[in-house]
């Protein structure tokens, strides 16, 4: 086997096994402290993740008093738990890394008795079934439960599985008889 | 050159076609509505014969299927769209056609309902089938396609029904629940008694059922059966108010692609191609290699659908 050979097959593990990177959110808790932030994310570039947003909420703290932030990178499936586990060594409190990785997200509208059908029970079954997380949910109902009402819902889905995942929420809304607006996805058909 | 045009159905496009024939240069020869018909080789004046339809009801003293024993070479069928067998219009150009005549359909109902049956008689005759008009009125949606060549566009996607636009379009605007608007519509003369060929999406999914027989090129036939439709009565006001929140709006949008035909209302980005307001219609067309192409304009009215019938009569010369 040639020199070339070898590097370039160790080239692919550093890839993941060929995997693409997946978007992961992590959510972690901060001590109000001068460097904190920066020794936070040094773990994650440090170990292969490539960082896409942070969402650092400064005047909001949590029970502990600690400050949280909010993570999205995106890593090859393989290097996620080994990133986790580098932001632990470096005693970053890591509330929540789990195994959700959601890439896109997607806004929709149910129409219909949506208080009488249990809106709490559509958003779990939604959230169950289509591998999905609601992420905002505004509600309008303009006549209280006489009328049909409205609700926009935001779902983060996983990368290329938001047309299954709209296809979930038109089942969930077709047993409970309401009607969905679906955003039209260009270029997706 | 000039053409001798048979024209039937006395509605807003077949009247309009009788009135603007002779600026594309065209004479029409004989003219039918449901009951009667009249015809003069040397071309009939629309004046005379808007009148006497005003005066007495009947366009004249003939039986309306006098009009395929002139010597016609173009039939306009702009009878109303009928679903099924879109009988009697299918009748009609199945008789021109054994006559070797051309035809110019204004009427859905044969190129959405029996697309199969329509290529194979225009196959045996010397005359040609063109229909234009039936999608987008005014919007040169099919001739494009054809310039195009159907194999280099992968979809299409639109608003069609100016009506069901109409009411989306004020209810977000206006804060108004669907039934105000559609009686604004109504007394606009924008929506019909019955409006429910429009607000149903029947009519949207006729023409994209159409379009995705044109698409198809003969791979595959659709009929309205096989579309998925649902229409706008169950879009509430609130629905319009959450959407706008978010930079949205609601419209209803037809789609043909390889995987069918579908018409809903869907959420559209506020300000984007597909959010025409009013009576205006857009038809999006996803090419192979020049990415989207957005055509748009007024696709109902009289004279605006009766100038996509002339085109198409221009078109055979």
């Amino acid at each position: 086997m040639s020199t070339q050979d070898i590097e370039s097959e160790s080239d692919t593990e550093t890839d993941g096994s060929g995997e693409l990177p997946q978007p992961h959110t992590i959510r972690l808790e901060l001590v109000d402290e001068p460097g904190q932030l920066l020794s936070a994310l040094q773990p994650i570039a440090e170990n292969g993740g490539n960082l896409l947003s942070i969402f650092h909420e400064r005047g909001n703290l949590t029970p502990r008093g600690h400050i949280p932030v909010e993570v999205d990178l995106e890593c090859p499936p393989d290097r996620f738990d080994i990133i986790v586990d580098a932001l632990r060594d470096a005693g970053i409190n890591v509330i929540r890394a789990g195994a959700e990785h959601f890439g896109e997200t997607v806004s929709l509208i149910l129409v219909g008795d949506l208080v009488d059908t249990d809106l709490s029970h559509t958003l779990h079954s939604i959230e169950d079934g289509a591998e999905a997380t609601v992420t905002d949910v505004s509600l309008s109902a303009p006549s209280g439960t006489q009328e049909p009402s409205s609700a926009r819902l935001r779902l983060a889905t996983r990368s290329g599985k938001t047309d299954e995942a709209l296809a979930v929420v038109r089942d969930i809304a077709a047993e409970k008889d309401l009607h969905v607006v679906e955003p039209l996805t260009e270029g997706s058909a | 050159m000039s053409l001798k045009l048979a024209i039937l159905g006395a509605g807003a496009v077949g009247g309009s076609v009788l009135d603007l024939a002779d600026d594309y240069g065209h004479d029409v020869v004989a003219f039918a509505d449901s009951s009667s018909s009249v015809s003069d080789p040397a071309g009939l004046d629309p004046g005379s014969v808007h009148a006497r339809k005003e005066r007495d009801g009947v366009v004249g003293d003939d039986d309306p299927h006098a009009v395929f024993d002139t010597d016609y070479e173009v039939l306009i069928e702009a009878t109303p769209t009928t679903l099924g067998d879109a009988e009697p219009g299918f009748s009609h150009v199945k008789r021109a056609l054994a006559d070797d005549r051309h035809v110019v359909l204004a009427n859905k109902g044969p190129v959405a309902e029996r697309y199969g049956d329509l290529r194979a008689l225009e196959a045996e005759s010397a005359g040609t089938v063109q229909f234009e008009a039936a999608v987008g009125g005014a919007i040169p949606v099919l001739s494009t396609i054809s310039d195009l060549g159907p194999s280099h566009v992968t979809a299409a996607r639109g608003v069609l029904n100016g009506t069901a636009n109409f009411i989306l379009s004020r209810m977000a605007a206006e804060g108004l629940d669907y039934e105000h608007v559609l009686a604004e519509a109504q007394d606009l003369g924008v929506a019909e008694t019955d409006p429910s060929f429009d607000v149903d999406g029947i009519d949207a999914a006729l023409k994209f059922v159409i379009l995705a027989n044109v698409l198809s090129d003969g791979d595959a036939e659709y009929r309205l059966d096989d579309a998925d439709v649902e229409g706008i009565r169950n879009v509430p006001g609130s629905a319009l108010d959450l959407a706008a929140e978010d930079g949205r709006t609601v419209r209803l949008i037809g789609e043909a692609t390889s995987s069918g035909v579908r018409v809903a209302p869907r959420l559209v980005p506020q300000g984007s191609a597909l959010s025409v307001t009013g009576t205006q219609n857009i038809v999006q067309l996803e090419t192979t290699h020049a990415g989207q192409l957005n055509i748009s304009g007024r696709g109902a009215g009289g004279p605006e659908t009766a100038t996509a019938v002339l085109s198409d009569v221009s078109r055979l010369e």
